[in-house]
């Protein structure tokens, strides 16, 4: 799942970032995980900024079949008041 | 009158006369058979009654008859014709002191309790980036409204999927039930709030309801619950991951702040490069400290250099002194060697031998003369003190015969004893005459 995903990248930096302040990794090492951690903010910004804001209504019609279709404001009215 | 005709006579009697009766008593032999009809006896202290409750009525009991239960009911009474018993019949049940609704709540509750449907070891966390956050509610309701501008506020990108449901009512339950296990079986929600604005105890009703609480229960995405205001709770709160006080507490429950995450990523960013920044600068510093060494060293192994060359040329030096001293020291060990040649000993020796032979020759004979005459006048001395000798003075020696001893006393011999006498020359055969013994004198 993508929010798994950008879940776990975003701890791995935050680890990356860590471990590469505590300064004890040799150079060669420490250039490795800092690539890995600036491909993986490019990915998180890429993920953030990729995604779409989107409201979508869940809705069984007369034969119970499943639709997802856009909200709009006017779903609200449609709805019997309860 | 036949014995069914006066029950029909009391019968009729007794139910014109008790057509509503409000009773109060504690419920006991509870009997509720296959045909959905509860039979039980109401009683008090002194007196009890039989009374039935039918299907249709008991169906729409919120809570759970139990004995011993005190009840308030209202029925009409009847009279059992084949048992010739007369029986309330029940419509209404309502508990004692509590609502009804009241104990439904904590019945069900203590039982779904029992069954570990509100452990705290069941509950999902709740995923910390959400992209798509499904939405249980009303579409009409001031709840949809809330959440919606919350999640919008705090994550403008956020994906929102909601399943539109009536949150009070008859079949609130069910719908409410079906959007959630809609929404997992979509697979792409993250996440997903269930909830309503604020009601009575009444309206929040559906959220209590077992077929909601199990839902939420077999839910494989984390639900958020988000019922009423604060103090209202339902089954649904105790049951969910995450209990939300009101539906925009859940919608900020949900997401983070998107804009605090860009930041926060950003600073992430700045940090990794200025500490790789400092980490190579770190590097370089000892890599110019290994250089600096380097050089120092090379100054090193030149003084050394210098410094051995010195020595090897005072070694030099030394083994050429000992050099010279040892064939110094040689040369007169030479020098005494051939003084001391065995060669020359030899030729002195050779010289000196015939010069000692010479000197031995005329010693001998010396010592020799010496010899001869020490022999001569020996023997001349053995002359004069050997008996012959003596004998030949005159003297001679006289000895018993046969035993030949010498006598040397008178005393020894007697008178008539023959005695011989050697003489110088001869001996004599001689008879002892006399015997004088002049010892005295």
């Amino acid at each position: 799942m993508a929010a798994v995903k950008f879940e776990q990248a975003m701890a791995r930096l935050e680890a990356i970032v860590g471990e590469l302040e505590k300064s004890d990794l040799p150079l060669d090492e420490s250039l490795k995980i800092f690539e890995e951690g600036i491909r993986l903010s490019k990915n998180c910004l890429k993920i953030l900024e990729e995604a779409e804001h989107k409201v979508e209504v869940l809705v069984q019609d007369k034969n119970g079949k499943k639709r997802i279709h856009a909200f709009s404001p006017d779903d609200a009215a449609d709805e019997p008041s309860s | 009158m036949t014995v069914s005709e006066l029950t029909g006579l009391l019968r009729t009697s007794i139910e014109e006369q008790f057509s509503e009766v409000w009773l109060e008593g504690e419920l006991s032999n509870l009997r509720a058979p296959g045909s959905g009809h509860v039979y039980c006896t109401l009683k008090d202290k002194t007196s009890q009654i039989r009374a039935v409750l039918f299907r249709s009525n008991a169906v729409r009991l919120r809570f759970v008859l139990q004995e011993g239960l005190q009840v308030l009911v209202r029925g009409r009474l009847t009279v059992y014709e084949p048992r010739g018993e007369y029986q309330i019949v029940l419509d209404t049940v309502e508990p004692k002191g509590v609502g009804a609704l009241q104990l439904a709540f904590e019945q069900l509750k203590e039982r779904l309790a029992v069954e570990g449907l509100f452990d705290q070891e069941r509950k999902k966390s709740i995923p910390a980036f959400p992209r798509t956050v499904g939405v249980v509610t009303s579409l009409t309701g001031a709840a949809i409204r809330d959440i919606l501008s919350v999640l919008r506020r705090r994550w403008p990108t956020l994906h929102i999927l909601i399943a539109p449901v009536q949150v009070q009512g008859e079949s609130a339950g069910r719908q409410i039930a079906g959007a959630l296990s809609a929404l997992n079986d979509l697979g792409s929600v993250d996440v997903i709030i269930v909830g309503r604005g604020g009601g009575s105890l009444e309206d929040l009703w559906s959220f209590n309801e077992e077929i909601v609480v199990r839902a939420i229960a077999a839910s494989h995405v984390p639900v958020v619950s988000a019922v009423g205001h604060e103090i209202d709770v339902t089954l649904a709160d105790f049951v969910a991951d995450l209990r939300a006080p009101t539906p925009s507490a859940a919608a900020e429950a949900v997401v983070p702040v998107l804009a605090e995450i860009v930041e926060r990523m950003r600073e992430l960013k700045v940090r990794l490069g200025q500490v790789m920044l400092r980490h190579c600068a770190f590097e370089r510093q000892r890599l110019d400290a290994g250089i600096r060494g380097a050089t120092d060293i090379r100054l090193r192994l030149q003084d050394a250099a210098q410094r051995t060359d010195d020595v090897v040329d005072r070694l030099r030096e030394i083994v050429q002194q000992l050099l010279t001293s040892g064939r110094e020291r040689l040369h007169g060990a030479q020098r005494d060697l051939s003084s001391l040649n065995p060669i020359l000993a030899i030729k002195q020796g050779l010289a000196t031998v015939p010069q000692l032979s010479k000197r031995l020759e005329g010693q001998m004979g010396v010592v020799l003369a010496q010899h001869r005459h020490r022999i001569h006048a020996t023997l001349a001395q053995l002359n004069t003190l050997s008996p012959l000798a003596i004998l030949g003075r005159g003297y001679s020696i006289l000895q018993t015969v046969p035993a030949g001893q010498i006598l040397h006393r008178a005393s020894d011999v007697e008178v008539g004893q023959e005695l011989e006498a050697q003489l110088a020359t001869g001996r004599l055969g001689c008879m002892v005459t006399r015997v004088c013994d002049d010892s005295s004198v």
